[in-house]
């Protein structure tokens, strides 16, 4: 009996330690490229933002934008309310703008400079190898300014345009004073107003009236310099019956230094329009101790203008020291339609709070919001969310189902719902549970001659695979690797 | 300027009187609360926790304070108007926020239990009840504050060790008066190792063309095995203001049930904190509203597993009809050093008219992993199917909503540990949902004449 006991008590403290083995795994992305980097000196001041706008050649009004923006971020302070703790940021000890150097944009793939091109081959995504297998349009932001964006030219011929938004403003800039900032205002929040007063790119993307963008577009984001925050801002428009699906992954190499993104990407739907908006979000988590990191504080809000129109985000989380991020539905137009699915990592000293925001406006409006948060080291990982329904949002429709899987007992999970229903013809639902990995699924998958590592990888794959099936194929590889990654040594 | 400047204003200008109308015990933690109430300001609407609740508001209208402790002429017999039948109870009762017991009550109490107002009792017991007095609610909190700023009397209710009350205890809450009035009710209840007691309050308001504002805090200490059932009734009127508070905490092994019902009310604003402080403990929070016209009802829950090897449930329905606003949040919160909790929360609502509102929160906060804890939280309308299916078998389209409402509450009801209290529950509610309603002292045939039966 006793020795049963005892080899009990062995078999669950190797467990215990191949749970712990999670905090482990190591940074796969940390390189640094060795690039010729342009970076202005620390700091932000008004002299800081014309400089940005000087060196981007902007028109005077997306001067007047930016200077707007950073008159009302003085008078704004740093958002607590979000279960988080943030150690306070300096923010006259960033530098707001560093850019590749180089002197002309590349006409060609060969002009781009190779050791940026190393970089991305680092990643696995090989411009040229995408190019020809793949088919994706890839706009590959590094350290703020568009490098390459491929198939441009391809699309082109359809009336999509898909370029950086730096580009967008000198070639298209109607569109760009109609739509930017008409989702996520200046005044929105604190990062929204430092984002708008100096973003340094990003991508803008516009599918004309009907038009079925023909294959996936993709924008690689990847912080390089030391000390720069990265401001990117992505403007996603689809006019009547168009439809077109998103892909925006992110990267940065291992830092000591906390470094600052504070992104915005703004979506504007029309009538029957559908926009598929997909996110692989490894940023830098920080070492086993917490140190370094990135502090990603992102909004993301998508406006379903028009009738039957349709958005969707998938996101998967693993990286970043600090998530804030709550990727949002206006659903304005009658029978318009959002959806939210999300899985969210986090481990070691990270720290999530993220969740979206579904506000129904128009008649039969339906919503579905799917969150699986998984909890591993020290971490903390918070599903926050908001559905709201007017009263003129008859017939409305809300189901939630937000899951938390804890695979230690030093980390949390928790669970922030608000719930606002203005009317008596709409229906929500939310449900939520919290639990830890179950133990008889790991001792049956051990019964059979899978090790508690596999078993825990087969478990946490089944159990986000609600919101993996719906990434595009492409990116599902990618981010069952990551989950992988995230959790090495309790996933195999 | 906060209104509650006008209360330490009044505290200050007053403070003699009323520490002279009061007692030792309660005296005692005057000056600490007028401390925590400077530079402090209420919550109003928006504020995180008071989404629709703007408790400044609640507090800012002229409200006249009896800290004279004046005799407003008690008009006992509707007291009793509240009879459950069936069911034999220890009865007190307070008329504003003086508290009465009936003549009977105390007698054949198990030797050792302390059962009697603030001010009759003080002097005998102040040391037991300085122990506990005003530990649990904390001052942080500005309503409980100005509560233990103002209040004057109070309910103490003490149980010792391994004696079990055969009957309920009865606590009647009546509020008259022909001036805007303000009263500051107080609780305070102890259950020692393996005590065993159930409580009923009801909430009465007789004169109805009155402003009331009726801030109330109970705390309720469940010692090792001790088991502990709390029904609180409201039942007042459109133009009552409540604003209660109620914070619990339990030692090992401790059974604790609190039921909040709101059957007609004003404006309410309910708290409930639970501290589970000792290990196997069960806790039972459950509520219901039924509210219509403007009513406004707000509950705000909190359960915190301190320990491991506890369980806790949680259900809070609401029908909300007219232009009624209703909102739940609930949260329950697992320590670190807390494994094998199970804890439930459930929050069912349903929108009657396309003016009411519903708004909910429901939230866990976990520190730790091996626990199960779920929540779930529905606002919808009644199915249509199914009174299509009654209207198909004859029952009218009035009847059949009627039946699925009092379905729904059926829930709550049955978790209800006494059968004579489910039985009028059950009754009140189908009454509430007919709309004859109002009030219970107009459905109890069976009133006694007892109000010679009164003592002060």
């Amino acid at each position: 009996m006793k020795s049963s006991e005892n080899t009990d008590k062995n078999r669950k403290k190797e467990n215990e330690e191949i749970i712990q083995n999670a905090a482990n795994s190591d940074y796969k992305y940390g390189f640094v490229t060795d690039i010729d980097m342009h970076i202005i000196p620390k700091g932000l001041n008004e002299d800081v933002i014309r400089y940005i706008s000087k060196t981007k050649n902007e028109p005077e009004w997306m001067l007047e934008f930016r200077l707007n923006a950073y008159k009302y971020w003085l008078t704004l302070e740093t958002p607590t309310w979000a279960h988080l703790d943030i150690p306070e940021i300096d923010f006259q000890d960033i530098s707001y703008f560093a850019a590749p150097k180089q002197k002309e944009g590349p006409k060609s793939l060969d002009e781009v400079d190779p050791e940026v091109r190393k970089t991305f081959d680092k990643l696995g995504i090989s411009l040229e190898e995408q190019m020809r297998l793949s088919g994706i349009a890839v706009d590959a932001v590094m350290d703020s300014v568009s490098v390459k964006t491929t198939y441009k030219e391809k699309l082109a011929e359809l009336g999509v345009i898909f370029c950086s938004m730096s580009e967008a403003i000198k070639d298209y800039p109607d569109l760009v004073k109609k739509y930017l900032g008409s989702v996520v205002n200046y005044r929105d929040n604190f990062y929204a107003a430092l984002n708008s007063a100096v973003f340094s790119d990003g991508s803008f993307v516009y599918i004309p009236k009907g038009v079925r963008c023909p294959m996936e577009l993709s924008t690689y984001f990847r912080i390089n310099a030391k000390d720069t925050g990265q401001f990117e801002r992505t403007l996603i428009v689809a006019d009547d019956d168009a439809y077109v699906s998103y892909l925006e992954g992110c990267t940065a190499p291992m830092r000591d230094e906390n470094q600052l993104h504070a992104a915005i990407v703004e979506i504007i739907v029309e009538d029957r329009a559908e926009v598929k908006y997909s996110t692989v979000q490894n940023w830098y988590p920080g070492d086993k101790d917490g140190k370094g990191g990135i502090y990603n504080f992102v909004t993301k809000r998508g406006l379903c203008r028009g009738d039957f129109s349709k958005l969707s985000w998938t996101q998967v989380e693993t990286g970043s020291a600090i998530t804030w991020k709550y990727p949002s539905c206006v659903l304005q137009g009658d029978n318009s339609v959002g959806e939210f699915y999300s899985v969210a990592v986090t481990n070691n000293h990270q720290q999530a709070d993220t969740g979206t925001k579904m506000i129904h406006i128009g008649k039969n409006t339906r919503s579905t919001i799917v969150s699986k948060g998984i909890s591993a080291g020290l971490s903390q990982n918070s599903y926050r969310g908001l559905v709201k329904v007017l009263p003129k949002a008859t017939n409305s429709r809300n189901f939630t189902q937000c899951d938390s899987l804890l695979l230690t007992d030093t980390c949390g999970a928790h669970t922030f719902p608000y719930i606002d229903v203005q009317n008596d013809s709409s229906v929500v639902e939310h449900e939520a549970t919290t639990s830890k990995i179950n133990e008889e699924q790991i001792f049956y998958c051990n019964q059979r001659g899978i090790s508690t590592e596999d078993a825990i990888g087969l478990i946490v794959n089944g159990y986000a695979k609600e919101v993996m099936a719906k990434l595009p194929m492409e990116f599902a590889v990618e981010a069952q690797k990551l989950l992988s990654i995230s959790l090495e040594g309790s996933v195999g | 300027m906060s209104s509650i400047k006008q209360y330490t204003d009044l505290y200050k200008g007053n403070t003699e009187v009323i520490c002279s109308c009061s007692n030792g015990v309660m005296n005692a933690m005057r000056n600490e609360a007028l401390k925590s109430l400077e530079e402090k300001r209420l919550p109003v609407k928006g504020d995180e926790n008071y989404e629709i609740t703007d408790l400044e508001a609640e507090f800012t209208p002229d409200y006249g304070v009896n800290i004279n402790r004046y005799d407003f002429g008690a008009d006992t017999a509707n007291a009793f108007r509240c009879d459950v039948p069936n069911m034999s109870t220890w009865l007190y009762f307070s008329f504003n926020d003086t508290y009465y017991s009936s003549r009977t009550a105390s007698i054949s109490l198990p030797e050792g239990v302390i059962i009697g107002s603030f001010n009759q009792i003080a002097k005998q017991h102040q040391e037991l009840m300085s122990k506990y007095y005003g530990k649990l609610a904390p001052k942080s909190n500005a309503a409980v504050a100005l509560n233990t700023l103002l209040a004057q009397d109070g309910l103490f209710i003490y149980i010792p060790k391994n004696i079990t009350l055969e009957k309920p205890l009865q606590l009647v809450n009546i509020l008259n008066a022909t001036v805007p009035v303000m009263v500051n009710r107080r609780i305070l209840i102890v259950l020692e190792e393996n005590a065993h007691a159930k409580m009923l309050v009801c909430d009465h308001t007789q004169n109805q063309e009155i402003d009331f504002l009726n801030t109330q805090v109970i705390e309720v200490f469940a010692g090792k095995n001790s088991s502990f059932d709390l029904y609180d009734l409201e039942e007042s009127g459109e133009r009552t203001h409540r604003v209660s508070s109620l914070w619990a905490k339990q030692e090992e092994g401790s059974n604790l049930l609190v039921n909040g019902i709101t059957l007609v009310n004003g404006h309410t604003r309910n708290d409930y904190s639970i501290e589970v402080a000792g290990e196997h403990c069960e806790t039972h929070l459950y509520g219901m509203a039924i509210a219509g016209n403007k009513q406004h009802i707000d509950n705000h829950t909190e359960i915190m597993h301190n320990a491991g090897h506890c369980s806790s449930n949680e259900l809070f329905k609401y029908i909300l009809e007219d232009k009624a606003r209703g909102a739940f949040c609930g949260r329950i919160k697992v320590e670190p050093n807390a494994p094998k909790i199970e804890a439930y929360q459930g929050n069912r609502n349903i929108c009657m008219s396309p003016e009411a509102k519903m708004y909910t929160k429901p939230q866990l906060e976990i520190y730790t992993d091996d626990v199960k804890c779920s929540h779930g939280s529905t606002i919808g309308q009644l199915d249509q199917d199914a009174i299509f299916y009654m209207q198909a078998r004859g029952i009218s389209k009035n009847e059949a909503r009627m039946l699925l409402m009092q379905a729904f509450m059926a829930d709550v009801i049955a978790t209800v540990r006494m059968d004579s209290l489910k039985d009028r529950l059950r009754h009140l509610v189908d009454k509430r949902l007919y709309g004859k309603l109002a009030l219970c002292q107009q459905c109890s045939s069976d009133c006694h004449d007892i109000v010679n039966n009164i003592e002060q």
